[in-house]
């Protein structure tokens, strides 16, 4: 154990990006360099916390580590005096490290893509560190109240982010403003929360113990949590947590607010928020009510299957680039479920590492188009053409996220993917095979529209309006050329990042199944 | 007789006729001394309050003076001193007589006061009539104006109305129980195997009457009219103080004095709180008004702070009582209407200053206020996000905490519907924070704001977010308040 480490990093991780608000507050308006680059000190201190997590989390003891608790507010009741019936409790499993992980690159590379936002750069970082305090603080928490509470914070700054900093899209036939998107957005993704908080509630209730610790509540699952009970509120969490994670049918929000984002906001937003969904029916939903999982996991490993090809076919319908990154995020979210689905040990570490991995690739779709879209002011795939000549380095940026969300062997959507597949095929016998070629076709089609938009886009005779524009800058360049080389990273030697994962999903499995047996 | 635990009121009462006297013998240009005096008296007196309370009795048990009276006590007093801190806008330019305002608005505080202390259904009345009267003459003060008399007009009417209910009730009760004090309606209520038609009429007919001063659907018919009409000042101490001694004085009689027939009034209370969330949230979706808005999200707010009375105890099967949980549902609705008081005045301290500057209340006359007052901008987008319950402000903790205190009373289903009830209100909410942050402002001057307001809002934007995030010490507060109402003979006695 390194000495200089801080003992409660995840409580840092939390309070940090929140509390640098404040100072963010203080710079005066004008100063916009120094917001930047206090803003890139804070996230770059992140990055840096969120590694040393990850480098120091021992994945061959396993189990929650990083351990720590604070009380915070009492609630008297049958159980006593209920001291600590409310407590911050924080700890990181193998699946909550990748995550932290993951957050820190995105908001790192995000910080550094937002350099060129111009009007009220102050308040855009602020809201910006607030959502990721929020992230941070879900993918941290041990304690049911606190889960929720960073849950409602990620999604509560996003309504301005979007509202103010973002984009209207027109099309031929109608158009969709940012207002619509930001509503349409923040009204879903909170009442999908409504559902959430409901199971919350109940299961406080049911378990009777007094606190919303989830490790004491899950010593009482089985005494106190009967089959019907878990089935019916599994189900609450599958919709509410689906809505965040982008399941069909209640993806609809997920492109409109992706696209209608500033950029790094659509990189967190697409890169990390649709984790928390993914994660926390992981976290409360398999962990907390295990025969529920196992009740409902057949219709979630079909809807899943359904959002791969859905999302794959309505991505080959958009012109919009950012559209269809929107919908093909939709689609590869649904390898994220249908790994879920299995639950079968190398199908949910597939699952975990897809959303790792489409959290990289998907923050560098997002940010190599707010490179083309700065310099165009169009996102339409009709419009542009030839880009390459005069953006090489964008336009190779663009290749490689578009070949690891094909799933190119050596690229990390590949070893995710490929678990997932495994894990299908192992778990659900004949309909496995079923299932799991129709996802592999997913697959083929995404090749489809990633190929048929690179070659529109970047290759092919150039429009002569884009002959005067300039290549990615180096900062740009920076930022993606990280994001390229976690992809390398995850895609050529995948063993060091499995084998965290796995230490954390190995005991959801074995409970689930000594459940069946 | 010992007095001495009524000195609070009576020195409440002693600085509403220095208000008044020294209103006769200053020149008009001076006026504002009187918002001056008033404040520091009420503040003075809170202060007071707290240092030098002494709990007791009086005139036999009519008026218990407990922790839980003063918790209320001092709140009412401060959330009075803060409504006459945002009255000088509307005395210095629209009113003749600021000193009859101030002096009135005293003794509301008053009656407010001795609502929380009241523990017999008559002293409560009186309690109660005291600060209805001033709010009658409150409310139409705005004499030159059409829309404030025609408020006053319908809140005395139909307040009136409502008083014969409660008085009614109150009369049939003693018929039939032989007493008006709650302990020995409880006493009664215990000695009887079930409740006879009179009583059911008589409860009954309280029941509406209290639900009318808290603008509990379908009693809340006026709540809109008033409040659009009143003074802002007005409406703001309207919204706030008066419902939060309502719903203390409804926890006192309940939980001392109808608690052996809680089975048979909680289905009214479930009906009036599932109504006034449903109904108040719905109505206020088409609202242009801001103060309409409130007047329709306070109704939505009073059915959370009804959906905690209906699981004030809990009863088996068998009839046996549970009360195990119920200090924690206490805890959680003082609570939640603390943090109701504080975002609500938070909101109209600045839409007063706004309305100050563009003479407008709107939702749209809000638009681009985030480039012409930043500081503003951001206090009233955190007291709506309070309101709509979302963290890290206190409104969010304050509704966890009463939502998990009531599921814990097997009442899952209610919540269910308060959580998608604060879903609806979440849009309305947003639609004016839409106005504040994403729209262009129609004119681009700046609203100017004095020290002391940048000082008031500071403290309101601390006092939210603190709430919300550093919750024990009001927490510590409320558990004396909350204990006191608990632990008396009456309902011990039913465990």
């Amino acid at each position: 154990m390194v000495n200089f480490f801080p003992e409660s990093p995840l409580l840092i991780l939390i309070l940090l990006p929140a509390l640098s608000g404040v100072v963010l507050w203080a710079i005066p308006s004008e100063k916009k360099n120094w917001i930047r680059w206090f803003a890139i000190l804070i996230s770059s201190i992140v990055l840096v916390l969120s590694v040393g997590i990850f480098v120091v989390f021992d994945s061959e003891v396993g189990g929650i580590q990083f351990q720590s608790s604070y009380n915070w507010l009492d609630m008297p009741g049958s159980w006593g005096d209920g001291s600590g019936a409310f407590a911050l409790s924080l700890g990181v499993d193998g699946i909550a490290v990748m995550m932290v992980l993951l957050t820190g690159i995105v908001m790192f590379t995000g910080t550094i893509v937002s350099w060129t936002i111009e009007t009220d750069s102050k308040d855009f970082f602020v809201l910006y560190f607030l959502l990721l305090s929020g992230v941070f603080g879900v993918f941290v928490s041990l304690d049911l109240f606190f889960f929720f509470f960073f849950y409602e914070l990620s999604v509560l700054p996003m309504y301005i982010l979007i509202g103010k900093w973002g984009s209207s899209s027109v099309f031929p036939r109608f158009s969709r403003s940012k207002e619509y998107s930001a509503m349409k957005l923040t009204l879903v993704l909170v009442g999908g929360s409504v559902l959430i908080w409901i199971t919350i509630l109940g299961i406080y209730a049911q378990s009777g113990v007094g606190t919303f610790n989830i490790l004491e509540i899950q010593k009482v699952v089985e005494e106190n949590f009967s089959r019907e009970f878990q089935i019916i509120f599994f189900l609450f969490l599958m919709i509410g947590f689906g809505i965040l994670a982008g399941l069909w049918p209640f993806h609809t929000w997920s492109p409109d607010g992706h696209v209608a984002a500033p950029t790094a906001v659509s990189m967190v937003h697409a890169g990390v928020l649709m984790k928390l969904g993914a994660f926390g029916l992981i976290r409360i939903g398999m962990e907390l009510l295990p025969e529920g999982a196992a009740f409902w996991m057949p219709l979630l490993i079909g809807i899943g299957m359904v959002n791969v090809l859905y999302g794959a076919m309505s991505a080959m319908g958009q012109t919009d680039l950012k559209y269809v990154i929107g919908y093909s995020s939709v689609s590869h979210m649904g390898y994220v479920l249908m790994g879920i689905g299995t639950l079968h040990i190398l199908g949910l570490n597939g699952a975990v590492l897809q959303m790792f991995s489409h959290g990289i690739m998907t923050a560098l779709f997002f940010s190599v188009v707010g490179i083309i879209y700065e310099r165009t002011h169009t996102r339409d795939s009709l419009i542009l053409s030839g880009l390459a000549k005069k953006m090489g380095v964008t336009a190779a940026l663009f290749t490689v996220a578009g070949l690891t969300s094909l799933g190119l062997p050596g690229l990390s959507g590949f070893v995710s993917e490929l678990l997932v597949f495994i894990g299908i095929f192992q778990s659900y016998g004949i309909w496995g095979i079923v299932l799991g070629s129709l996802a592999v076709l997913g697959a083929a089609l995404t090749a489809i529209y990633i190929l048929r938009l690179i070659a529109k886009v970047f290759f092919g005779p150039i429009d002569p309006a884009w002959d005067d524009q300039k290549d990615s800058g180096y900062r740009e360049r920076f930022a993606t050329g990280i994001l390229v080389f976690v992809i390398l990273l995850v895609g050529l030697w995948p063993f060091p990042f499995i084998e965290v994962i796995e230490s954390g999903v190995a005991p959801i499995i074995v409970n689930i199944q000594g459940l069946s047996s | 007789m010992n007095l001495h635990v009524l000195i609070p009121e009576l020195l409440t009462v002693a600085l509403a006729f220095v208000v008044l006297a020294v209103d006769l013998f200053i020149s008009k240009s001076k006026k504002s001394i009187l918002q001056i005096i008033s404040v520091v008296g009420l503040i003075g007196i809170a202060v007071t309050t707290v240092l030098f309370c002494q709990k007791g009795q009086l005139y036999d048990g009519l008026l218990i003076v407990d922790g839980f009276a003063q918790f209320f006590r001092v709140l009412v007093l401060l959330i009075g001193a803060t409504v006459i801190l945002m009255s000088g806008k509307f005395t210095t330019r629209q009113s003749e007589f600021p000193g009859e305002y101030y002096g009135i608005l005293i003794f509301t505080v008053v009656g407010g006061m001795l609502l929380g202390s009241s523990a017999e259904l008559l002293t409560a009345y009186i309690s109660l009539e005291l600060m209805s009267f001033g709010f009658y003459v409150l409310v139409a003060f705005d004499r030159y104006n059409d829309a404030s008399n025609e408020g006053g007009a319908k809140y005395i009417l139909l307040g009136a109305f409502s008083s014969a209910l409660i008085l009614f009730g109150i009369s049939n009760v003693y018929g039939l129980t032989g007493s008006t004090r709650f302990e020995e309606i409880s006493e009664a209520l215990n000695s009887i195997p079930s409740l006879s038609p009179g009583l059911i009429v008589g409860f009954s007919l309280i029941f509406a009457g209290f639900a009318f001063k808290l603008a509990a659907v379908p009693f809340h018919m006026w709540a809109p009219d008033v409040y659009d009409g009143a003074p802002i000042s007005v409406t703001a101490w309207l919204a706030t103080g008066s419902k939060i001694v309502v719903v203390a004085l409804l926890v006192r009689f309940l939980l001392q004095g109808l608690l052996p027939a809680f089975s048979e009034w909680q289905v009214i209370v479930i009906i009036l709180s599932v109504m006034s969330m449903s109904v108040g949230n719905l109505l206020a979706l088409v609202q242009t008004n801001l103060k309409r808005l409130m007047a329709y999200s306070g109704i939505g707010q009073m059915g959370y702070a009804l959906l905690g009375i209906a699981a004030l105890a809990l009863v088996t099967d068998q009839g046996s009582f549970i009360l195990d949980n119920t200090n924690a549902v206490v805890n959680g609705l003082i609570f939640h209407m603390v943090a109701y008081g504080i975002s609500s005045l938070a909101f109209f301290y600045c839409l007063i200053e706004i309305n100050s500057h563009t003479g407008r209340e709107d939702i749209a006359s809000l638009a681009g206020l985030s480039k012409r007052q930043p500081l503003m901008a951001l206090v009233m987008t955190v007291s709506l996000f309070s309101m709509a319950g979302l963290p890290v402000f206190v409104g969010f903790t304050s509704k966890f905490y009463l939502f998990s205190a009531v599921a814990n009373q097997d009442l899952l289903w209610l919540v269910g519907i308060a959580i998608i009830a604060s879903l609806v209100s979440l849009y309305y909410y947003l639609m004016v924070i839409r106005q504040i942050y994403i729209e262009k402002p129609d004119e681009n001057n700046c609203i100017g704001i004095s020290k002391l307001s940048k000082l008031i809002l500071g403290v309101f934007l601390v006092v939210m977010t603190l709430g919300g995030i550093f919750p024990q010490p009001v927490m510590n507060l409320i558990q004396v308040a909350s204990e006191a109402v608990i632990t008396v003979e009456s309902v011990l006695s039913l465990i």
